[in-house]
C-alpha cells in the first residue's frame, strides 16, 4: 500500500511563545490544536484521529483527547523523539489509506526554557535495561551529538568550520523570522569563538532551548477537496530507528540511510527533484549527516556540501530551515520535528517569508531525527509536494 | 586518581555478574554460546541470534578510542566536574563501549588511542570500569 497522494496536510500551526511560564503543557497542546485546525478551516469536532508523542503529559494522547473533548477511533502515542512527529503524518496517511480516519490532529508542546525537564542533563530513564551503562559516564544530550562528529572529523575530514556554515545560513534565515529566539545573523568566526560545550560542538553549534509547540491536521483527499485552505500533499513516507547494535555502533551515519531511501522510492522522487528542506537541527552535525544520508551528496561530502552558503535560500543550491530551524528560531519541548513539517508547509504554499521564500517551490523534504546520534535514535523522512505535483 | 561523580545507579539480575567483577577490577561480558557474539551492554539475550545460552567472559580490558568528546560544560552531577572525556571504546574483542578515559589530559585524547581498563572505586564494594591511556 503506498501513501502518495493519498494524504494532505490542510492545517499548521507555530505557537509563537517561545517563553510560556504561565501555560500548563495541556494548554499549550490545545492552543496549537486550536490554531492548526482554525488554520485548516476545520473544528474539533471533525477530527477522528489523535497523535500525539512523548511530550504529552499524563497517558498521552489519551489524556489529551480526555482534556480536548476528543472522539476519536484512531490514537498513536509513538515516541521517537524529536522525530515523532513526521512518524505520526506516516501513520496518519496510512490510517487514510486504509480508509479508517479523515482528519488527523497531530500536537507538540513543552516548556523546557521556564518550567520543564533540563534538556542538558544526562537521560535518566528509570527501569531501562541500559541504563547503568550509559548516564553514568556522564553522558548528556550535546555529548552524544559530539562523538557522532568528532567520528566523522576523524574519518571524512570534517571541520568545526563546515559546521558553523549550517548555524550561519541558519542564521540568515532567522533575522527575517520576527518570532525567533536568536535572530542576529553570526559569522562562521562567531560560531567558532562561542564557548565549547563538547568538543568539538561549540553553544553556537547548538539549537535553542525554547518554550512552544506546534500542531499539524492531515487529512483524506474527500476532506481536502472541500477545504478552502490550499493544502499539500504526501508523496513518499520513511521511518526507521537505528541504535547501539549491542555494541557495534557506527556513529557516522543515521537512520537517515533508509527513511530517505523509502520516501525518495515511494515518491517516485530523486534529491534533484527537491527544491526546500527541512532537516532537523539539533545540532550542526545532525544536518550535515542527514543531508549525506538522504542522498543530497556522498557520505562523507557533506562538509563540502553545505560550505560557501550552500543552504542559503535565494543563493544557495539547497535552502533548508527557512524559518531559523531548531538553531534559531524554537525547539519546543526539545523536539524538532514539528516545526520542520510547518516550514515545508509553508514553503509548498508560498508563505515563507518573501525573503526565504523558494521561488515555485513543489517539493519539500522534511526530515526527522530523535534521541541520541550516538546511543540510539528515530528517523523520519516525508516528501511533501504542491497538490498540482 | 580521578573524581568523576557516581551515584546509586541499578543493578538487576542482568547486569549483577557485570558489576559483582568489576567490583574485583575484572571486566566480564556475556558471549554468546550458540554464535559467538560478545554483547556490550550486557543482557540475558543474545541480540545477534536470540539465544539464551550465554556465558560471562574475561575481557582483556584492553582496547582503542573509537570516538571521544572533552565535555567542557554540562549540567547535573558532573557540572563541577568537567573536562571530562567520554569515549566510545572499542575492546580487542570486538564490542564497543561507552566510558570514560581518564588519568591522562583530555587534549591528549585521540581517535585510535590504545587504552586499558581500571577500576575506580566505590562506597558499597562497587567499581566502575573506565579507562586510561596504555602503558
Ligand atoms: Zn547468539
Amino acid at each position: 500500500m503506498t501513501i502518495r497522494g493519498i494524504a494532505h496536510i490542510a492545517g499548521i500551526f507555530e505557537h509563537p511563545g517561545r517563553e510560556l511560564p504561565n501555560l500548563t503543557l495541556a494548554q499549550i497542546h490545545a492552543e496549537v490544536a486550536e490554531g492548526a485546525l482554525k488554520d485548516a478551516g476545520l473544528t474539533f469536532g471533525d477530527v477522528d484521529a489523535y497523535y500525539s508523542a512523548g511530550d504529552a503529559p499524563g497517558f498521552g494522547a489519551l489524556s489529551m483527547a480526555d482534556y480536548l473533548g476528543l472522539d476519536c477511533i484512531n490514537i498513536d502515542d509513538t515516541e521517537t523523539g524529536g522525530s515523532s512527529y513526521l512518524v505520526h503524518v506516516q501513520h496518519a496517511a496510512q490510517a487514510i489509506a486504509a480508509g479508517h480516519i479523515h482528519v488527523a490532529l497531530i500536537t507538540l508542546a513543552g516548556n523546557p526554557r521556564t518550567g520543564g525537564a533540563s534538556p542538558g542533563g544526562s537521560a535518566n530513564v528509570s527501569g531501562a535495561p541500559e541504563q547503568s551503562f550509559e548516564s553514568l559516564f556522564g553522558l548528556a544530550v550535546p555529548a552524544g551529538y559530539a562523538l557522532a562528529a568528532k567520528r566523522h572529523m576523524y574519518e571524512f575530514g570534517t571541520t568545526s568550520e563546515q559546521l558553523a556554515e549550517i548555524k550561519v545560513a541558519a542564521s540568515n534565515h532567522a533575522q527575517h523570522n520576527p518570532e525567533a529566539f536568536l535572530r542576529d545573523v553570526v559569522t562562521i568566526e562567531e560560531v567558532l569563538e562561542s564557548p565549547l560545550i563538547s568538543d568539538p560542538l561549540h553553544r553556537l553549534d547548538c539549537c535553542v532551548i525554547t518554550d512552544g509547540g506546534g500542531a499539524l491536521v492531515v487529512v483524506s483527499t474527500e476532506v481536502a477537496r472541500s477545504l478552502n485552505r490550499e493544502t499539500v500533499k504526501v508523496l513518499g513516507s520513511g521511518t526507521a530507528i537505528k541504535h547501539s547494535d549491542a555494541g557495534r555502533i557506527d556513529l557516522t551515519y543515521t537512520g537517515a540511510v533508509k527513511t530517505g531511501k523509502a520516501a525518495f522510492e515511494e515518491a517516485s522522487l530523486d534529491p534533484k527533484d527537491v527544491d526546500y528542506v527541512s532537516i532537523y537541527d539539533s545540532f550542526t552535525i545532525t544536518v550535515l549527516i542527514s543531508l549525506e544520508d538522504l542522498g543530497f551528496c556522498p557520505k562523507g561530502h557533506g562538509g563540502r556540501f553545505v560550505s560557501e552558503g550552500a543552504l542559503c535560500a535565494k543563493t544557495g543550491r539547497l535552502p533548508f530551515n527557512t524559518d531559523g530551524g531548531g538553531l534559531c528560531n524554537n525547539h519546543p519541548g526539545n523536539r524538532g520535528g514539528m516545526t520542520k513539517v510547518i516550514e515545508a508547509v509553508r514553503q509548498l504554499r508560498g508563505e515563507a517569508h518573501p525573503k526565504v521564500q523558494v521561488e515555485n517551490c513543489g517539493v519539500a523534504l522534511a526530515h526527522g531525527t530523535g534521541g541520541s546520534l550516538a546511543l540510539r535514535m528515530g528517523s523520519a523522512t516525508l516528501l511533501l509536494g504542491r497538490e498540482e505535483v | 586518581m580521578t573524581f568523576l561523580p557516581v551515584w546509586e545507579f541499578p543493578i538487576n539480575q542482568e547486569s549483577k555478574q557485570f558489576w559483582d567483577a568489576a567490583a574485583q577490577n575484572v571486566l566480564l561480558l556475556p558471549r554468546c554460546s550458540d554464535c559467538g557474539f560478545t554483547i556490550f551492554y550486557p543482557r540475558s539475550i543474545c541480540p545477534e541470534c536470540r539465544s539464551r545460552n550465554l556465558s560471562w567472559i574475561q575481557m582483556s580490558g584492553k582496547g582503542e578510542v573509537y570516538s571521544y568528546t572533552v565535555t567542557r560544560r554540562t549540567s547535573g552531577r558532573f557540572r563541577s566536574h568537567v573536562p571530562f572525556v567520554i569515549a566510545y571504546v572499542q575492546l580487542d574483542e570486538g564490542p564497543r563501549m561507552l566510558t570514560n578515559v581518564v588519568d591522562c589530559d583530555p587534549n591528549n585524547v585521540s581517535i585510535g588511542m590504545r587504552v586499558e581498563v581500571m577500576f575506580e572505586s566505590q562506597d558499597e564494594g562497587k567499581a566502575i570500569p573506565r579507562f586510561k591511556p596504555s602503558q
